[in-house]
């Protein structure tokens, strides 16, 4: 550490849709600097290294794993965390209710991460099979579902939002 | 926080070659997929680093007067797949790289990565063989162009000189066109995970779909860089369309692949996996071509 030159730099973003900038520690991640200055503990830290999707937010409503993003790289980008999905009153979003009601939480670690790849899955307005639901969650490990009913809570979320029923399993 | 001593984050790609030159120890970071995690395990700790994130001109797939497709090397795997421009011309490359680790990193893993980080397991080298894809770097000297198969040097070392970096990758017009092809990962796992075997295949068939006009087959994991098996090329080349052939071609592969042993898998493992992927992707490709079985 004798030869590190501390380094600071400030970003400007958008937050859950406010706009924000902070002077970050080059050497943060984008978790680091979620948690540490924003509080926004949805945000987990799993592995740190890209393999379980703990971390995981939108940035252009895209989902990344926060873990191996740079603080620095949030420079003008969009970013959405669990917190922003809640409404004024701390509401659910139906995406998490349905994680309530499906039983799709158990020690709820995984569950922000998973949610928000939900969310981009359910905004793009598409139908998709269980086959590429399936591939579509495949960033994200969960050590207590088994992932059969988070599956379903994302799969009834999106039959709700295309005004179709769910067809029988 | 990451372990690293600098960042410098360059806005031009001539900002970035300055950047090199300035810095010739620093290592450069793109989508960090590789660099962050091994900086976390302790392999690249203390080091300086180069971003070349915000270089949004090396985004994106386009197409040269001359037909020459052009990926820039940061576009991303999700976007690669997503492109019309490959769906259209090289449909293989975007299936193969929407085969790489799960969603979140297909958005951050770019093309540039997979090649410059000399890996033999990388998704898209196999596909990139098989198409004689072109590597562009930009240096102080300005742009070089160099064929994908001498760009590898060997295991974890590619062809990037002083000052140099790649800018993008070319794929030849009378390379893809009415080309067909398939890429077959084998691996553990259908997510998350390394291939065991990666076989790229693509054959091009005459008018009447009789014929295999040209064929090409590239590996993955078969040694220790990315490579053509030639021999199973000639074999096929000019051949009427049977699936003798898809045999004679498949078998012919074993002259020119060399795997090796691994926790993964065993030499011989790999050898009958690759005899069997390339079959699988050779009669694949030839269906895809339209040619009748
Ligand atoms: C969880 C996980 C799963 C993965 N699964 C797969 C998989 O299934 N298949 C697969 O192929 N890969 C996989 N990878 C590896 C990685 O995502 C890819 O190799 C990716 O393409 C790296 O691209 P990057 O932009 O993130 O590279 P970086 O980490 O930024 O860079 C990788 C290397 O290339 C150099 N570099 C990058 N861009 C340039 C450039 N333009 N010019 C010069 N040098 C450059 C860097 O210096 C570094 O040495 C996985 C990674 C993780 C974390
Ligand atoms: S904590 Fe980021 S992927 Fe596991
Ligand atoms: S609910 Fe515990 S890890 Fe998913």
């Amino acid at each position: 550490m004798e030869n590190h030159v501390i380094q600071y730099q400030t970003v400007h973003f958008n937050l859950n849709g406010k706009d924000t900038e902070r002077t970050v520690d080059v050497r943060a991640s984008l978790t680091d600097m979620l948690r540490e200055d924003y509080r926004m503990t949805s945000v987990k830290k799993g592995c740190e290294v890209g393999e379980c999707g703990a971390c995981t937010v939108l940035i252009d409503g895209k989902a990344f794993n926060s873990c191996i993003y740079l603080a620095v790289w949030a420079e003008g980008k969009n970013i959405r965390t669990l917190e922003g999905l809640l409404g004024p009153n701390g509401e659910l979003s139906d995406i998490q209710q349905a994680f309530v009601d499906e039983a799709a939480i158990q020690c709820g670690f995984c569950t922000p991460g998973f949610v928000l790849t939900a969310v981009e899955i359910l905004e793009s307005g598409q139908e998709y099979t269980d086959e590429e639901l399936r591939k579509l969650l495949s960033g994200h490990l969960c050590r207590c579902t088994g992932y059969e009913n988070i599956l379903r809570a994302v799969k009834t979320t999106m039959y709700r939002r295309l005004g179709k029923p769910m067809p029988a399993e | 926080m990451y372990d690293l001593k600098a960042l410098y984050q360059a806005g031009t790609v001539a900002e970035a070659v300055a950047l090199r030159l300035a810095h010739p120890e620093a290592h450069i970071i793109a989508g960090g997929s590789d660099v962050l995690v091994q900086m976390r395990e302790g392999k690249r700790a203390g080091v300086e680093l180069i971003s070349i994130q915000g270089l949004d001109e090396l985004r994106g797939v386009s197409m040269e007067a001359d037909g020459t497709l052009r990926i820039g090397s940061l576009t991303s795997f999700s976007h690669i797949t997503r492109d019309p421009l490959i769906r259209k011309h090289l449909n293989v490359l975007g299936e193969a790289v929407d085969q790489v680790g799960g969603p979140q990193i297909r958005n951050i893993g770019t093309i540039g990565g997979n090649t410059c980080n000399g890996v033999t397991s990388a998704d898209s080298a196999s596909t990139l063989f098989a198409y004689d894809a072109i590597v562009e770097l930009t240096g102080p000297d300005g742009v070089r162009r160099q064929p994908i198969g001498e760009f590898y040097i060997k295991a974890g070392k590619v062809d990037l000189r002083e000052g140099e970096i790649q800018t993008a990758i070319l794929i030849p017009k009378d390379s893809y066109e009415r080309t067909f092809g398939h890429y077959i990962k084998y691996a553990m796992r259908n997510a998350m995970d390394i291939a065991t075997l990666g076989t790229s295949v693509n054959v091009r068939l005459s008018a009447d779909k009789k014929t295999v006009e040209r064929a090409r087959v590239a590996f993955g994991v078969a040694g220790p860089v990315p490579l053509r098996a030639e021999t199973a090329e000639q074999a096929a080349a000019g051949q009427p369309v049977s699936l003798q052939l898809a045999e004679t071609f498949a078998q012919a592969v074993k002259a020119d692949i060399n795997p090796r042993d691994s926790w993964r898998a065993a030499k011989d493992f790999r050898m009958h996996i690759a005899v069997e992927s390339a079959k699988r992707a050779f009669l694949e490709s030839v269906k895809l071509a339209g040619g009748v079985l």
